[in-house]
């Protein structure tokens, strides 16, 4: 839940989604779910010439689980909210596979 | 009490401190852990990314004529989706 609510402070920011399966594309993040599933609009492909087919396309949904990394624009992220929102968090009870 | 009891202490224990992560499709991680859930999903920054490619000989095991290139690369911010990470290592501490 707390990797869901980081993606939702970063909506309207230009990130980078490598997938698994090489691409990558940099887009404005439009919106996200628990998931991480994601949606991209004015998204442009890294490497173009080995991704031909992807040239056409202006907007896309990434499912979450093809998601390898996401780059984030570090400007707009207080890592010591996130540090300390993970502590909190952290604790057994609130462990998904305990709590 | 900063003891460990279950696995993920030591990786709240790591929080930022710079770790080393070993994901899937031979690629290794060291950043700064600023963040981590259940499924292991990370978020980390200053990010060196290092993968490796076994080139050459298509034996299995590679023979003695095989290359392994290595290629690096750096981010700022980095969101590691969590199924692809092997482990992660707490800092040395030297």
């Amino acid at each position: 839940m707390l990797i869901f609510s980081v993606f939702k402070t970063l909506t309207d920011q230009q990130v980078t989604v490598e997938l698994k399966n090489d691409l990558s594309i940099t887009g404005v993040l439009k919106s996200v779910d628990q998931f991480l599933n994601i949606r991209l609009d004015s998204i442009k492909v890294l490497d173009e010439a080995r991704h031909p087919h992807m040239m056409a396309v202006k907007n896309c949904f990434i499912r979450g689980s093809v998601v390898r990394y996401v780059q984030l624009p570090s400007e707009h992220v207080d890592t010591q909210l996130l540090e300390d929102a993970t502590r909190r968090g952290s604790s057994p009870r609130s462990h998904p596979f305990i709590g | 009490m900063e003891t460990i009891q279950e696995p993920f202490d030591l990786i709240r224990l790591s929080l930022s401190e710079r770790v080393f992560v070993k994901l899937r499709g031979d690629r290794e991680l060291t950043g700064i852990l600023h963040a981590y859930d259940g499924h292991m999903n990370l978020i980390m920054s200053d990010v060196v990314e290092t993968i490796m490619l076994v080139e050459g000989v298509d034996a299995v095991p590679p023979g003695p004529g095989a290359t392994v290139k290595v290629a690096t690369r750096k981010m700022d911010m980095l969101f590691v989706r969590g199924d692809g990470v092997i482990l992660v290592s707490p800092p040395s501490r030297t």
